[in-house]
């Protein structure tokens, strides 16, 4: 017993002179012979075998030198490489094929390489989160809250005697009340491996209602071994609490996924709503008209390379522009000559979509291409352990939620809309009042259109950028549009929602194929018992159709 | 000047047309096959395989051709179709009287070719890692058997990382159905338990893994190592990484380890979040070996584009190509029937620095490499097995097809020869 705690004590020092160390306590001592002895050690970082490279690793981690950070950070980055010829590990930064190395301590240059004469230390996911883990530790004493509250957070995998000693020691000059909490965390569950009884319980106490998912693992192995009869009952009380409330947040998130889907589904479907629901037309290549809105998103980005987080402001009118115009094309070109005839539209349509695939395919070539996304709309909003949002998710929501109130408004309240609706309810009558039809359509056509563009400008953030991309989503568009009731645009709306949250709340016991398959069928049924779908348009053209 | 640089082009265009049409009336050439989709949603993986076909072809032309006769390839273009890949290869058979054929992708495509191969007799190359359980007369293997690829990486995950439940997430068709089953049976055999076992499908082109994620998540926070094995295919692959990066799913906890996202598939996409997941092939672009090196730079001049990637199938005809020259050369003919002989035992330099053989079974050994996703869209090389694996037609991991076994020499000649009741049941694959 004695023995042992001389060795954790030991251990201890060791970890309370690192954390001198980062606290801006340098030993002097910094000599000659000591950084020859950390190169030699670095030296050995070009063996293949990852275990002995992990050994040498963990030594690095618990060296007592102000580059230990810098070492594991370059690390990690896979900036560290070996002269073949001296057998010497460097840093070296690439630049077009050529490797500038400098050494690690004094910077001093060391040479230009080419490929084959150096080799990249190479890494695994086990060293890399030995890696991240050891840097987390020296940023516990990082200026930044935030910084200190993820360093804490990423400990609570590797909990040990280690760590649990730090925090002790950090808690006591912690300033920031959250990091402090789960700093408490960490050592309460340590805790809950603690020889006292009432130590144990202290320590579940704590925990209750914790949703960390390694709260849950401990007090479930706590449930299974426990001696004391106390702390069993205890701890299944508080795992009962957990699981009732991890149940109550997967309903919420099940419920954000569907809404999140849905959004997705009516932003593919709210233009096809404008140009099947009003005007009457079936438009078999307004996936395509999607898929050219996602191709503008990478062309601006293209464009504007050093803009990444604004280009998408940017791409929003752009792709409404490009797939309004060729949406103009297409119903001056074609579809205009076809009107009162939907078979021949509609293969007429589908043609125009093989077409623009193949013209997309010849100039972009048939590979995806990458839009990336910018860094606002990556990760998530972490609410708690278990219930976390992804910002591109919400983002894309609330951008369906703006679209959708823009082409109420445009409907609803500009003159072009009154004519739209004037023309789709009665053409004749509308003409007699001196509306030009012709344009009215046109413009229609244009508005639904464009509207797909901004769609693909969403869709690029989330799936492939590829010929392809429209063919995806066609079905499911007009499934929402015929669902939701033709020509009303609140329909649709209503519609992508309820099919969105019905598919994520059947997946998890379905599956997504057969969800997929369910949904179809059940819109079968439906439309077999209301043929014109949720809301039904009212007026004269419906009763004509 | 300028004349005579007019001359010159015309004489260009006239020699270049006579280029082009000689072939249809000279009996010199031997003719080769490409049965590639240049359209369709395939097109995006088979072009390029295209491609490789016809700088392969332009190479050995340059060498002198085979048995002094010049190569002659015939492109078709099935548009990811599958019957029309059937119909694409009786015509490149009966009307081009071609004498191999190097294509296909999926293993339907394969599936649909297969009946018409083996009727006329021909020769066929499949160069795609699939789902085995299949040997046949007059097709070559020269991708991998889930012996090669994925029991390997089962295996790396088991005991290097120590990941102890699995979630195997597949495309809802026939290559991750069969892999899976065989895995699951595998995982079984090694005393991993029903409830440690996570499988899921998805439609092709699924793009919304919300739910998925969610509960690969979930699955994973149970306290125990947990890996995702993935038999997704092609497009899918984006959203699926994007969504895992979303969620904050850091490889570090729980790795990725892919069948179907090579080079190619990586180059469409932003990989900083997916710095660390893995992928099991014969072949990788950062593979260290002189040949590589020679053959990417043919590559990117042949292609035109110094950022274009080399990826695995591509070393797979790579292999096939030049065994099915050497094969020709050691019969002595390109007729199907002589090559399907002498093709066996062939063997020819990888990519990788090593040598593949063709086995009796119609398949080739190759080394299994494990990379790690790099942010620059590379896979950095972090295991591979201690020697070349031979492919497995029958998976031992499976009750019906653990009795079987293939050997196309004589006097056995059989693709699915069971051992125990010493039958070669009558179907030919």
């Amino acid at each position: 017993m004695k023995f042992k705690n001389f060795l954790s004590w030991q251990r201890f020092t060791s970890f309370l002179s690192l954390f001198f160390l980062i606290a801006g306590v340098f030993s002097p001592l910094q000599s000659f012979a000591k950084e020859e002895n950390f190169q030699e050690l670095l030296n050995q970082l070009s063996t293949k075998d990852f275990s002995a490279k992990f050994n040498v690793i963990e030594e690095i981690a618990l060296k007592n030198d102000p580059k230990t950070q810098f070492i594991l950070n370059s690390l990690l980055e896979g900036k560290i490489y070996l002269i073949k010829s001296t057998k010497k590990v460097v840093f070296a930064l690439k630049e077009n094929n050529k490797y500038t190395t400098t050494g690690l301590f004094k910077n001093e240059p060391l040479g230009i390489f080419t490929k084959s004469e150096v080799s990249k230390i190479r890494i695994n996911n086990k060293i890399r989160k030995k890696i991240k883990t050891s840097l987390a530790l020296l940023d516990l004493t990082h200026p930044d809250e935030s910084t200190r509250l993820t360093a804490v957070k990423s400990t609570y995998k590797s909990i040990n005697k280690e760590v649990f000693n730090i925090m002790q020691l950090l808690l006591k000059t912690e300033e920031s009340e959250d990091v402090r909490n789960s700093m408490i965390v960490v050592i309460s569950i340590y805790n809950l491996n603690s020889d006292n009884p009432s130590e144990r319980l202290r320590a579940i106490e704590i925990l209750e209602g914790n949703l960390e998912p390694i709260v849950k693992v401990q007090l479930k192995k706590l449930i299974d071994n426990d001696l004391d009869k106390g702390v069993r009952l205890k701890a299944q009380k508080a795992v009962e609490a957990i699981d009732s409330k991890i149940e109550m947040f997967k309903t919420v998130e099940t419920l954000f996924f569907g809404l999140s889907f849905g959004s997705v589904l009516i932003l593919a479907a709210i233009g096809l709503a404008i140009t099947f629901g009003v005007m009457g037309v079936i438009n078999m290549a307004h996936g395509e008209l999607i898929m050219l809105g996602a191709y503008t998103t990478y062309v601006i980005q293209l464009l504007m390379p050093n803009h990444i987080d604004i280009s998408i402001f940017a791409a929003i009118p752009a792709a409404f522009i490009v797939s309004g115009l060729v949406g103009i094309a297409i119903e001056r070109g074609i579809i205009r000559h076809l009107y009162g005839r939907p078979l021949e539209t509609l293969l007429a349509t589908f043609g125009v979509s093989l077409v623009l695939q193949q013209i997309v395919r010849t100039i972009f070539s048939p590979l995806n291409r990458s839009v990336s996304s910018p860094e606002w709309m990556s990760g998530a909003w972490e609410i708690n352990g278990i219930l976390s949002l992804t910002w591109n998710r919400l983002y894309i929501l609330v951008f369906c939620l703006i679209v959708f109130a823009g082409l109420i408004i445009v409907l609803k309240k500009t003159s072009l809309g009154l004519q739209v609706r004037a023309v789709s309810q009665d053409r004749s009558m509308a003409r007699a009042m001196g509306v030009r039809s012709n344009w009215v359509d046109a413009m229609t056509f244009g508005l639904g259109s464009g509207v797909a563009g901004i769609a693909g400008v969403a869709l690029s953030q989330l799936t492939n950028v590829g010929p392809n991309l429209g063919q995806a989503y066609i079905i499911d568009s007009f499934m929402v549009v015929v669902f939701g009731g033709v020509g009303n645009l609140w329909g649709t709306l209503i519609s992508g929602f309820s099919l969105g949250v019905i598919n994520k709340f059947m997946e998890p016991w379905a599956g997504a194929v057969l969800a997929k398959v369910l949904i179809l069928i059940f819109i079968i049924l439906f439309i077999q018992k209301r043929p014109r779908g949720l809301f039904p348009q009212k007026g004269r053209s419906a009763e004509a159709n | 000047m300028k004349l005579f640089k007019d001359i010159s082009k015309v004489a260009m265009v006239a020699s270049l047309t006579l280029a082009v049409s000689t072939p249809t009336f000279a009996a010199d050439t031997i003719k080769v096959g490409i049965l590639h989709s240049l359209s369709g949603t395939m097109a995006i993986s088979e072009t390029t395989l295209k491609d490789t076909m016809l700088m392969l072809i332009e190479d050995q032309n340059q060498k002198g051709g085979v048995l002094g006769k010049q190569l002659e390839a015939v492109v078709v273009d099935p548009a990811s179709n599958w019957p029309l890949f059937a119909e694409k290869a009786r015509g490149l058979i009966e009307k081009d009287n071609v004498d191999a054929i190097f294509g296909s992708w999926t293993s339907v495509s394969r599936k649909s070719v297969l009946p018409v191969i083996e009727e006329l007799n021909s020769v066929f190359f499949y160069p795609v890692q699939y789902e085995g359980e299949e040997s046949s007369k007059n097709v070559f293997y020269t991708g991998a058997a889930p012996n090669q690829q994925a029991i390997p990486a089962v295996d790396y995950l088991m005991n290097d990382i120590g990941v102890e439940r699995w979630v195997l997430a597949g495309t809802d068709y026939v290559y991750p159905r069969t892999t899976n089953k065989i895995l699951k049976a595998y995982l079984k055999s090694k005393g991993v338990a029903d409830s440690d076992i996570m499988i899921n499908y998805t439609p092709f082109g699924h793009s919304d893994w919300q739910t998925i994620v969610a509960d690969i998540k979930s699955f994973g926070s149970e306290g125990k190592q947990t890996a995702v094995v993935s038999t997704i295919n092609g497009d899918a692959n984006v959203p699926f990484y994007k969504e895992l990066g979303n969620q904050d799913i850091d490889a570090s906890d729980i790795p990725v380890v892919a069948f179907s996202v090579g080079e190619e598939e990586l180059s469409g996409l932003d990989t900083t979040p997916l710095v660390g997941h893995l992928a099991a092939w014969n072949y990788f672009m950062s593979v260290d070996a002189g040949v590589n090196d020679e053959f990417i730079e043919k590559w990117t001049a042949f292609i035109g584009d110094e950022n274009r990637v080399t990826n695995d199938p591509m070393e797979a005809h790579y292999i096939g190509f030049n065994m099915w020259v050497k094969a020709v050369e050691k019969a002595g003919s390109a007729d199907p029937e002589a090559v399907q002989e002498a093709i066996i035992g062939i063997t020819t330099p990888n990519l990788s620095g090593g040598v593949s053989a063709m086995m009796p079974n119609h398949h080739i050994t190759k080394p299994v490499l494990i990379g790690e996703i790099q942010d620059d869209g590379q896979f950095d090389i972090i295991w591979e097995t201690a020697g070349l694996v031979a492919g497995d037609a029958w998976s031992d991991f499976l009750p019906g097809s653990k009795d079987l076994i293939s050997d196309w020499r004589s006097p056995l000649g059989c693709g699915n020869y069971n051992v125990k009741t010493a039958k070669c049941s009558g179907q030919n694959y």
